[in-house]
């Protein structure tokens, strides 16, 4: 049993690696080959900072990466606050269902759905391009959504609501007594909510192929574009730096989340 | 009385922005590939688009095969490697957790590009093989590749739910079984299989969507030669530009997911609102 396990570990980890130390390892490769090392140098790094290209996409990524988990959190947090007091049960199943439907729809229907409404609003209106920053915006909130009132909700449930209306008994208003009692409590989830949108919104490919314009292009469309000729190893440099990037912010999370499971471990054992 | 009315003021008020978006942006859409998929260029009713869906039935089916082939083998790793995943230390799982997902986070065109690399004609493993001196392999361009480009892209999507259920079993309830005789088999068929249900579902789903609907990994690792629903539905929508085909191709596909995934939920219904979306 012991052996089996061993060797199952070895097999399933060497097969989720094999790829990225390709990437890693290639992006030093003194050539432009990738498939056969020549030595090791920092050239293709040096060459991705010397395209204004690469960069130009790099902030665009970021930009709408913010603007839509900033968006998104900020509407999530709202609907969740608005779904957990929700009285009518029917109504309140048939906003979860719909919440759940871009999270069940496979990417490129989403993506497609999405055009075809653009295009069609683009016609009825007679523009020349339907297709913008503000469509690309408008999907990754709409996907980011459900992932928000998803990390915010379960965290509502766990709230004591007694300490809100404690709050309003000694002369809180409503919306004074979510931000001083409520909010805290849930803090937790709004940032998980955040991050987890600016990391869908950072990697997002398919979605964002069909509802972007031409004018504003991100990394995975960049890199879409890139693979389609012979790639050089500027992209696994790329690929490199990004993973790096995730790695950190993936750390912080876990941070958080830990943080978070010993916070509510506390308040358990008090009671 | 003029309580409850602020009550319901206030939660209509709470309520309405996101009951508005996922109306437009959610709703609608759906409706927008139905409208497209039932009507011409000119925006004229027709069958046309849906009687054209015949034609693409080898490549529904191959998709549908490829797609069940790589969840078959998710599977089948991914069950024995979450088990013993569930049954290691609390801080050991953590880390395995991490390591499993991180690769996830790497996009996963780089990810199936990298992959190429490796597999291709003068790719990594020919370079090796031609250094011990044997011939090369032809593996890109074959089915084999394709389904090597989903299992490996998705299959996190099916260690985790498993593990999560696993690691909350009971271990009272195998000693319970041992004490009364059963062997490793029936307490796998008996107890963990069957409470492990849910999540092994939910596994299933997570890796059968996005493989069914992938157009960028046949693209790459079926070189140009095998072609599955994602790339046609790319092709008409990106290349030739007929909506109309491209969204009753989405059409099918989607009532085809929805549909299975009804099923499926409901041979294994578990309503638990209070689980949350873990990002790692």
């Amino acid at each position: 049993m012991k052996a089996t396990e061993r060797i199952l570990n070895i097999l399933i980890f060497t097969f989720l690696y094999a790829p990225l130390l390709v990437m890693v390892v290639f992006s030093f490769n003194a050539s432009k080959s990738t498939a056969v090392l020549s030595g090791f140098s920092f050239y293709w790094y040096k060459e991705l900072f010397a395209s204004s290209d690469t960069i130009t996409a790099l902030q665009n990524t970021l930009i709408l990466a913010v603007a839509s988990a900033t968006i998104a959190t900020v509407l999530g947090l709202i609907a969740a606050v608005g779904i957990f007091r929700m009285r009518s049960k029917p109504l309140r199943n048939t906003v979860m269902t719909i919440t759940d439907i871009p999270m069940m729809n496979p990417d490129i229907v989403t993506g497609v759905s999405l055009m075809l409404l653009f295009v069609f609003i683009g016609r009825l209106l007679g523009l020349a391009n339907s297709l913008s920053f503000i469509t690309l915006l408008i999907a990754h909130i709409t996907f980011n959504l459900p992932y928000a009132i998803l990390n915010i909700l379960p965290k509502l449930r766990q709230t004591d609501r007694n300490l809100s209306y404690a709050a309003m008994d000694l002369g809180c208003t409503p919306v004074k007594a979510f931000f001083k009692v409520t909010m805290p409590a849930i803090r937790p989830g709004v940032l998980a909510a955040w991050l987890m949108g600016f990391t869908l919104s950072l990697d997002d490919f398919v979605i964002s192929y069909y509802t972007n314009g031409a004018s504003f292009q991100t990394l995975p469309l960049k890199i879409f574009a890139m693979t389609k000729k012979t790639v050089k190893p500027d992209m696994y440099a790329l690929s490199s730096l990004i993973f790096i990037t995730i790695l950190v912010l993936l750390i912080l999370v876990n941070i958080l989340q830990s943080k978070s499971q010993k916070d509510n471990n506390r308040t358990l054992k008090k009671e | 009385m003029k309580h409850t009315n602020r009550r319901s003021l206030r939660t209509g008020l709470l309520n309405g922005p996101y009951l508005l978006w996922s109306a437009i942006f959610i709703v609608v859409p759906l409706f927008m590939i139905a409208y497209y998929a039932f009507t011409d260029s000119s925006g004229a009713f027709t069958w046309e688009n849906i009687r054209m869906l015949t034609l693409y039935k080898e490549t529904f089916a191959i998709s549908l095969w490829y797609s069940l082939l790589a969840t078959v083998i998710t599977f089948i790793i991914s069950f024995p490697f979450a088990y013993f995943m569930s049954r290691r230390s609390a801080s050991a799982q953590r880390m395995m957790t991490l390591l499993i997902m991180l690769p996830m986070w790497m996009n996963l065109l780089i990810r199936t590009y990298s992959w190429m690399n490796i597999l291709e004609r003068n790719g990594i493993i020919n370079n090796i093989l031609g250094l011990i001196g044997l011939e090369p392999l032809k593996m890109i361009g074959t089915g084999g590749a394709v389904v090597l480009g989903m299992v490996y892209n998705y299959i996190p999507y099916m260690i985790i739910p498993i593990y999560t259920i696993l690691v909350k079993m009971d271990p009272a309830l195998l000693e319970a079984a041992e004490d009364l005789g059963a062997s490793f088999l029936v307490k796998l068929r008996r107890i963990i299989l069957p409470l492990s249900l849910p999540g092994i579902l939910s596994g299933i789903i997570m890796v059968f969507v996005p493989s069914i609907s992938t157009f960028y990994i046949s693209q790459k690792l079926g070189g140009g030669k095998i072609m599955l629903i994602g790339d046609v539905i790319d092709r008409q929508i990106q290349t030739a530009y007929n909506y109309n085909l491209g969204a009753s191709l989405s059409l099918v596909l989607m009532v085809f997911i929805l549909l299975s995934m009804a099923l499926l939920n409901r041979a294994g219904k578990d309503d638990n609102e209070d689980e949350g979306v873990m990002l790692i």
